[in-house]
């Protein structure tokens, strides 16, 4: 089986997507509302990605 | 003036009496909504756990189904590509039984990509390294976001959401 090497950006992007999809179609009852909430969970998830990623930056001094 | 404070004041915020009864009814109906029978949603809910996706393919919203599919399965992958480690139950203390049986759990819920992994013989051991962390909590994420298409299949099925 190939093996997979990705940083940790590469993975929580993914995992992001991955959840948010499934989110997005598990939650609403219309499509439209679906994909809004799928990008919305999704932008949420990069949000915190990032945000935490400077205020560990910043943790550090 | 007599007569004017022997008139009961109403606000014309209130909703009428009729309007609380019938609400109250319909709350009172939502709650004693009684369980749908085993023949509706027992298939669904099977087969979602086997196939991710299933149940929604069984009750024909295929396009669904098959966006849970794919994105069950490639995570699964992805979890098994990056080596992540398959919990098994442990008991001990009370924190490593949790973490092993829930993730077990979790694991199991992957249906047909967890028992295929199994019977394939892929037993990678738990190894320190943050990649293989992360096809760890890959493997897990996608058992436990199936077991939401499971909810969602059920709910459906028995008709308490289109």
């Amino acid at each position: 089986m190939p093996s997979m090497r990705l940083s940790h950006f590469e993975a929580a992007f993914l995992f992001a997507l991955f959840t948010s999809v499934v989110l997005g179609i598990v939650t609403k009852r219309n499509d439209r509302d679906r994909f809004h909430y799928g990008v919305y969970t999704f932008a949420c998830f990069l949000v915190a990605l990032f945000g935490l990623g400077w205020l560990m930056y910043f943790g550090h001094g | 003036m007599g007569s004017n404070l022997a008139t009961p004041v109403t606000p014309a915020v209130l909703p009428p009496a009729s309007l609380l009864h019938s609400k109250k009814m319909a709350n009172e109906q939502e709650q004693k909504q009684p369980a749908p029978p085993l023949s509706a949603w027992v298939p669904a809910v099977a087969l979602g756990w086997l196939i991710p996706g299933g149940g929604h393919l069984l009750l024909r919203r295929t396009g669904r189904g098959l966006l849970l599919l794919v994105t069950i399965t490639a995570m699964f992958l992805c979890g098994l590509m990056m080596r992540g480690t398959m919990f098994q139950p442990q008991s001990g203390d009370l924190l490593t039984t949790l973490i092993n049986t829930g993730g077990f759990i979790g694991d199991l819920c992957s249906g047909i990509l967890y028992l295929l992994a199994s019977w394939l013989g892929y037993n990678q051991p738990d190894m320190a390294g943050a990649v293989h962390d992360y096809g760890t909590k890959f493997l897990v994420t996608a058992g436990l976001l199936n077991l939401l298409a499971i909810v969602d299949a059920y709910e459906i099925a028995a008709g308490r959401k289109e």
